[in-house]
């Protein structure tokens, strides 16, 4: 646990992706925030959203566009072992192969939490203004609001295991990249929206990964503002979903990659 | 301290139509430094990464003491090992990559600083391992191989990259361990660049063991030399084929083959030929090594 870690916090990579975060979440966080904002002055967009609602669209940012950094670090968490041969030194201080990525697992869980605590810090600073100077309202001590930035955290934290168990399965480290980009960038909103418009595959769009992190925060800004599926799951079935994906991606980790040769 | 005995039992590997190591049994005793020898592919790393529980054998076993490697409770702190020079990751420094691993072999940070100093690495301790040449991630490897002071030592072609200064520091050192009852297991596609080191030889060649014993039974397989130098080169040559050496012209006299000095120059000295010069050319090790390794299919 403490080995994997230090192999996360002792590399640059961490604080970079975690910079680029907090920039990319200020910027768009304080964008969306004003775009909102004048929208409703000008009363267009009967889509748009008005006063808690908005606020707490704008605050689940962390998750609904920032959870591709959390899942890229948990990845590259696994990749770079395999890119660097650094496995085969894990491996001789800890042969148990299930131990060892149940420790990575584990270990990705603090610095997830850094990240959820920095994105949701520069999504709020970038448009808590905003919204209380120019529009309904900041509502930061609203306990639905306060909700929505502790769960921010939490689920960025389980994106980041989940990016581990991913790079478990995937270990090439530029490909795995590269399938998170699409997946989170193309394939999942586009899944969301396309399963929304037929009643039949209506249900199973909540549980897609992105929905159901939305549905444990219990905010969704492509659920409310695409017109695609508004249906979240529960929170607690929405933790759940998370977890299962996190716990079956690490499975065929376990029983693919690490039940080979390992050089 | 004793070291625990390595052992090698009747153990195959293939790679797909590779038969990387064929039915390969060998002991590793503690007390000695062992060389694990064999030309390039000849499955020295796969057989080393089997010992350490990395690659699965296809058939047998391998031992450390009672039980395979990974059954171990602390595995690194019963054998340090060091496999390839390049698996760091480049944007640590040194000592960081010791650091990383040191919770889990059980060892503190102020071991790890002691560790990175005693291999020669103090200046570039807080250095990115990016950064190193080949000797320095040779012995960062090495530290890494011993944060657990461990009982036995197993290192993959140690020698490659390093300096002779390196070369010496690294064979006093291993001495020292073997001298101490730790069991040390060295592999090289060389075997001149080990054989002052070792006292053990295992050799093998296209996955099969073709010669295990010490290394002074090694060299009771090699042929002396002779180096004789006369100012009547007509006479000298007269003398051995009198006496049906092999010599070669060599510089301005005879290499005999087989031959010890001694013989040589009892003989010269009996048919009354005058010598300028008799020395023995030590034994061709490297010629044994080869004709061992060479004729193995
Ligand atoms: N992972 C692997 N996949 C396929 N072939 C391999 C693999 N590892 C080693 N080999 C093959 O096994 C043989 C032995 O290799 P190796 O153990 O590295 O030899 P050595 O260390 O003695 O030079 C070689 O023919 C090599 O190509
Ligand atoms: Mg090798």
């Amino acid at each position: 646990m403490v080995a994997e870690y230090r192999k996360l916090v002792t590399t640059r990579m961490w604080w970079v992706l975690l910079l680029a975060l907090a920039a990319y979440l200020a910027f768009i966080g304080g964008a969306l925030a004003f775009s909102i904002v004048v929208a409703a002055e000008n009363e267009q967009g009967d889509l748009m959203l008005h006063g808690v609602d908005a606020a707490a669209s704008i605050y689940g940012l962390t998750n609904a566009i920032g959870y591709v950094f959390p899942l890229v670090i948990g990845s590259l968490a696994m990749t770079t072992e395999f890119r660097h041969q650094t496995i085969t030194q894990s491996l001789l201080v800890e042969p148990r192969r299930g131990v060892f990525l149940g420790a990575k697992l584990l270990a990705t869980l603090p610095l997830g939490l850094l990240y959820g605590v920095v994105a949701t810090a520069a999504v709020v600073l970038a448009s808590a203004p905003v919204l209380a100077g120019l529009g309904d309202g900041a509502f930061l001590t609203e306990p639905d609001i306060i909700e929505v930035l502790l769960l921010s955290v939490v689920v960025t934290a389980l994106w980041a295991m989940i990016g581990v168990a991913f790079g478990s399965v995937l270990t090439n480290q530029v490909a795995a990249i590269v399938v998170i980009l699409a997946v989170t960038q193309f394939v999942e909103p586009i899944a969301r929206v396309a399963l929304g418009a037929f009643d039949a595959l209506d249900g199973v769009a909540k549980f897609l990964p992105g929905a159901a992190a939305d549905g444990l925060i219990g905010a969704s800004l492509l659920g409310s503002m695409d017109g695609g599926s508004a249906e979240l799951l529960p929170r607690w079935a929405a933790l759940l979903v998370m977890l299962a994906y996190a716990g079956i991606l690490a499975a065929i980790g376990r029983f693919t990659t690490l039940r080979r040769d390992i050089g | 301290m004793t070291g625990p005995t390595l052992a090698v039992e009747g153990v195959a590997k293939t790679f797909g139509a590779v038969r990387a190591v064929d039915d390969l049994s060998f002991t590793v005793r503690p007390g000695a430094v062992t060389g694990f020898l064999g030309p390039n592919g000849a499955g020295k790393t796969t057989t080393l990464r089997m010992l350490l529980g990395l690659t699965r054998p296809t058939a047998g076993r391998l031992l450390v003491g009672d039980r395979p490697y990974g059954e171990h409770e602390r595995p690194a702190r019963v054998v340090g090992a060091a496999l390839e020079a390049s698996s760091f990751h480049p944007g640590r420094t040194g000592l960081a990559h010791l650091e990383v691993f040191a919770p889990q072999v059980g060892v503190s940070r102020q071991r790890c600083r002691e560790l990175i100093e005693f291999v020669g690495l103090g200046p570039a301790a807080d250095r990115r391992v990016g950064g190193y040449s080949m000797g320095m991630r040779q012995r960062l490897g090495l530290a890494t191989a011993l944060l657990g002071d461990p009982p036995a030592i197993v290192l993959d072609e140690p020698a490659n990259g390093l300096d002779p200064e390196g070369i010496v520091w690294l064979r006093r050192l291993l001495r020292a361990f073997a001298d101490e009852g730790r069991t040390v297991l060295i592999s090289s596609h060389v075997l001149t660049e080990v054989q002052h080191t070792v006292d053990d030889v295992v050799i093998i060649a296209r996955g099969k063991l073709v010669h295990a014993s010490s290394l002074a039974a090694l060299a009771d397989l090699a042929e002396p030399e002779t180096y004789v130098e006369s100012p009547d080169p007509a006479a000298l040559q007269r003398l051995c084929e009198a006496r049906g050496w092999t010599a070669a012209a060599s510089d301005r006299g005879l290499l005999v083959t087989g031959v010890v000095a001694a013989e040589v120059g009892a003989a010269a000295h009996s048919a009354g030929v005058e010598l300028h010069q008799l020395a023995s050319r030590g034994v061709g090790l490297e010629d044994v090594f080869l004709r061992l390794t060479g004729g193995a299919s």
